[in-house]
């Protein structure tokens, strides 16, 4: 195995679905992070124990297992509001995922916020997630939805953004740190100073930048933040909002219902404190406490390292590529500015045939307008191929893509 | 079923040169599907003279088995008698293209055709024959065929 600033080994070896093989007996080789991540045993071991040990549900009830439940699901809250240096822990909410986030901001902020002829900036560049609640949000408030574009390099062309705030009714600005499609990392701490000077409010999608590389809120100084455990070794249906404390404060509750309130009376209710106003009905206890794991995990390793690998791989996977006649590569080709996700196209291959095909080697990638057919529109095309990297895929595997992408070739006699 | 039996001569020569591809103009019927889960869009026209298949064409964007389904499809039809189409079936459709075992994900592909035409079927037999009881038969066999 080629040297990394990781210990590819040793990691590879938590992972217990990376030693199976499909299509009868061929080495997994799994390239489609961007989708979800692969779950090391710790993170696994950690939900089978609560099932297993203390199963209970949290917040209310005074047993041993309550308390231990209670303790480890907001042990969670304090590992996630370190790793991206949130300033308060009460910040942190958990919900679905990072759509649900993206949903609750357009639901309890938004509906007191936006009014008619107001207007929501986001990008050509968004996962439907972050369009789609904007356009109900419109919609119902007769305001505008605004995109700023993306130029032939993968990048926001952010003078747009300047002529948007100019109107000066601008209400929030919405854009992904890092594009799930493209790579491209979003020059967010310039787009969120200049909204700030407007005193327009920001959110930013971390749900591809988060697992990727160093985050740190405080720095970033943004307004809301959402992002998905499952893409970074945790387990399904836990995601995170960040906001800031004084805008929680002013939102209305998005669910109703237990453990969101402090008195319920028949006509009148009185909320929960922060984040528990946000968090109604009984949580995935078991998944967010495994999460902590995945936390635990990449904290191991160290977000530098884990981005140093990734760029390493993913230079050398970009420089293969390249070479190989007939490909298109979409998003910057400078490591400095993408993450971890390669889109291109072979030919006039369609991505669907090409997974079909590289599938039979054993190699997932994902095929298809991976939810941003906005995007598909500005790069006119129906459909992308997508290789997505994380701390476990390693140059050999790259080897691999670049074999089967041959072969596929080979099979539609480009 | 391995792409080597997938991707033959004949669907990559029916992908690359669709026959039957294109618009008529005021057709009879006019029917336009897509696939959510990959983005396969597909539109077909078809006129019907005598009972009988008298014209069809198809425009799509999408994957060799998806194009290549579609346009194999219209050569089947043209030129059929009306009642004949009616009763085509899944069957049919994959025996046309040589597919079997396809897993679930692309059977959805080589189907999307025969799935756009039963629905172009039903439009034609409730608005225009007012024919209920075949118009929700095809209705019932187009959502049954994924």
């Amino acid at each position: 195995m080629q040297a990394s600033v990781i210990n590819i080994e040793s990691v590879r070896n938590d992972f217990p679905i990376l030693k199976r093989k499909v299509h009868k007996d061929k080495l997994l080789v799994y390239l489609d992070n961007a989708a979800t991540t692969q779950k090391p045993i710790q993170v696994i071991e950690a939900i089978s124990n609560y099932y297993l040990n203390y199963n209970s549900n949290i917040h209310r009830a005074v047993h041993e297992l309550a308390e231990e439940a209670t303790a480890a699901y907001e042990t969670t809250r304090d590992k996630v509001a370190k790793f991206i240096n949130a300033k308060n822990r009460e910040e942190i909410v958990f919900v679905r995922g990072t759509t649900e986030a993206i949903n609750l901001v357009a639901y309890a902020w938004g509906r007191q916020n936006v009014q008619k002829d107001d207007i929501i900036v986001t990008t050509e560049y968004e996962h439907h997630s972050n369009i789609v609640p904007w356009q109900l949000l419109v919609k119902e408030k007769g305001a505008k939805l605004e995109y700023i574009g993306v130029d032939d390099n993968g990048e926001l062309i952010l003078d747009q953004l300047d002529t948007y705030l100019a109107t000066g009714k601008v209400k929030l600005v919405t854009f992904s740190q890092m594009s799930n499609v493209l790579g491209t990392i979003t020059k967010s701490e310039e787009i969120i100073k200049k909204c700030h000077k407007y005193n327009v409010r920001v959110l930013v999608d971390g749900a591809q930048s988060v697992p990727h590389m160093k985050v740190d809120l405080q720095k970033l100084d943004c307004d809301f933040f959402a992002f998905s455990a499952h893409k970074m070794l945790g387990p399904t249906g836990v995601g995170i909002l960040w906001a800031r404390k004084e805008l929680l404060q002013e939102m209305v509750p998005f669910n109703g219902g237990g453990d969101m309130i402090r008195e319920v009376h028949k006509y009148e209710t009185t909320w929960n404190d922060l984040p528990y106003k946000f968090e109604a009905g009984t949580p995935n206890i078991a998944d967010v406490i495994g999460f902590a794991a995945a936390i635990d995990y990449l904290e191991k390793i160290g977000m530098d390292k884990v981005r140093e690998h990734e760029v390493d791989i993913t230079k050398y996977a970009l420089e293969k590529l390249s070479q190989i006649k007939g490909i298109k590569i979409y998003g910057p080709m400078n490591t400095e500015k993408r993450g971890g996700v390669i889109s291109f196209n072979l030919g006039d291959i369609h991505p669907h045939d090409l997974a079909t095909i590289i599938d039979e080697d054993g190699v997932a990638i994902r095929s298809g307008h991976h939810c941003a057919q906005v995007l598909m529109e500005r790069l006119d095309v129906s459909a992308t191929s997508r290789a997505s990297f994380y701390i476990y895929n390693t140059k050999e595997e790259v080897d691999v893509l670049i074999k089967s992408l041959n072969r596929a070739k080979e099979l539609f006699k480009l | 079923m391995s792409s080597a039996d997938i991707y033959r001569e004949i669907i990559l020569d029916y992908y690359r040169n669709p026959r039957n591809f294109g618009k008529i103009p005021n057709p009879d019927i006019s029917q336009r599907d897509s696939n959510p889960l990959c983005g396969d869009e597909l539109e077909m026209h078809l006129n019907i003279k005598d009972n009988k298949v008298s014209d069809v064409k198809f425009t799509g964007k999408g994957c060799a088995i998806s194009q290549a389904s579609a346009s194999m499809l219209t050569e089947l039809i043209m030129g059929k008698d009306f009642e004949y189409v009616k009763k085509l079936t899944k069957e049919d459709i994959l025996d046309n293209l040589g597919l079997h075992d396809l897993g679930p994900a692309r059977i959805k592909c080589a189907l999307l055709s025969l799935k756009v035409l039963k629905s172009g079927l039903y439009s034609y037999l409730s608005d225009k024959l007012k024919d209920t009881a075949s118009a929700d038969k095809i209705k019932e066999e187009a959502s049954g065929l994924y």
